[in-house]
């Protein structure tokens, strides 16, 4: 797939307290913004570990927006800094398994902010589209291969 | 515990060269404690070792197994199987937890962790060293802080007087083992033992006397 006419495949984890209800909101408020965009809702942040980060790009994904609470603001106290760490844990993981270590990236927003939600999803797509596919995307996926979750 | 800490996935690929079947095989004991080579840690690193296979275009496939201890027989033959299916075996176990593997199975059994020191969890996702296991404990005498592992300089008859404000002139990050053994020995009223001079420790239950052997005959058949 040439980087043009690429269209990047984002999968959105959010928090059912905070950017959950902001998506919600974007949609009530009619904002648009792309469709390849896959939203996962999480009962919060700090549920979601390295290995399914890594699996997601295993399976495809070009690139991962974890968006949670507002530092200090966590429904669990801190699942959102948990959060914060795995993302850094993971892009480490990336950088040396041979990926770009910007195709994840962790927000923090409120549940008020629909704008800046769309605002974060079309700034990650443009940085995925920068980067262009991942490399994975480009190469025939083996056969064999057990893949869990 | 053991703690240990992972090796980087290019020196795992390096490790691995151009098997083509690799069982990345976890511990869930101590290395699952220090978050190093448990179940987590295998399913992360299997993932990673997938991608950078990919990536470089070979056809490594990887199975994923954590078995309760490698350092145990009974648990073992749990990985038998699996160990049977493929062609090499990456341990994410301690130095002991690898090497009874590789004892047990022909085939290649490589090392996925560096093996660190014993220790414990001093503070959130922070290990220390606490134990050099040298073979002879002296801990009664120093009111139950180490001077040989914590101390830098390993000094029985400390402190050395470089300390500055309480930290170790050699590890300016680490605390004075000096200060801490003078600090408890107070507060439990056994100052006393300070007033003694200890003999040079005898090595010869450390490693430096060749690997140590334990038989407990009362429990051989």
């Amino acid at each position: 797939m040439s980087k043009e006419n690429y269209e990047p495949l984002l999968i959105a984890f959010c928090c059912q307290y905070c950017s959950y209800s902001a998506a919600d909101l974007a949609g009530s408020m009619r904002l648009q913004y792309p469709t390849n965009v896959r939203i996962v809702r999480t009962p919060c942040t700090g549920r979601l570990e390295v290995e399914f980060f890594m699996r997601a790009f295993e399976k495809g994904a070009d690139g991962i927006l974890v968006a949670g609470c507002l530092e200090g603001g966590c429904h669990f106290i801190e699942g959102n800094l948990l959060a914060r760490g795995r993302v850094g844990y993971t892009r480490k993981f990336l950088s040396e398994s041979g990926l770009e270590e910007e195709r994840i990236r962790m927000i923090n927003i409120s549940a008020a902010e629909a704008r800046p939600f769309v605002e974060h999803i079309n700034d990650m797509l443009a940085t995925l589209k920068r980067l262009g596919p991942s490399p994975l995307n480009r190469i025939e996926q083996p056969k064999k291969q057990e893949i869990r979750i | 515990m053991i703690v240990a800490q992972r090796k980087s996935i290019p020196e795992l690929m390096e490790i691995l060269g151009s098997h083509k079947k690799v069982l990345v095989l976890g511990c869930g004991t101590c290395v699952t404690v220090c978050l190093a080579g448990g179940e987590r840690e295998v399913s992360i690193i299997s993932s990673a070792l997938r991608i950078a296979s990919r990536l470089k275009n070979l056809s490594l496939e990887v199975e994923e197994l954590t078995i309760e201890r490698q350092c145990d027989n009974i648990f073992i033959e749990k990985a038998m199987e699996a160990i049977d299916r493929n062609n090499v075996v990456l341990s994410l176990g301690c130095g002991a937890g690898v090497q009874a593997i590789a004892e047990r199975f022909n085939k290649p059994v490589y090392a996925g962790l560096d093996t660190a020191f014993i220790g414990i969890l001093e503070e959130r996702a922070t290990w220390t060293e606490k134990c050099i296991a040298c073979g002879k404990c002296v801990l009664h005498e120093y009111g139950g802080i180490c001077p040989i592992t914590r101390c830098a300089k390993h000094m029985l008859n400390g402190p050395c007087s470089g300390s500055r404000e309480d930290r170790c002139e050699v590890r300016s990050d680490r605390p004075c083992a000096w200060q801490l053994i003078y600090r408890r020995l107070k507060d439990i009223g056994e100052l006393d033992r300070l007033k003694s001079v200890k003999a040079p420790k005898d090595w010869n239950p450390s490693i430096h006397g060749g690997p140590r052997v334990i038989i407990r005959e009362d429990h051989r058949i």
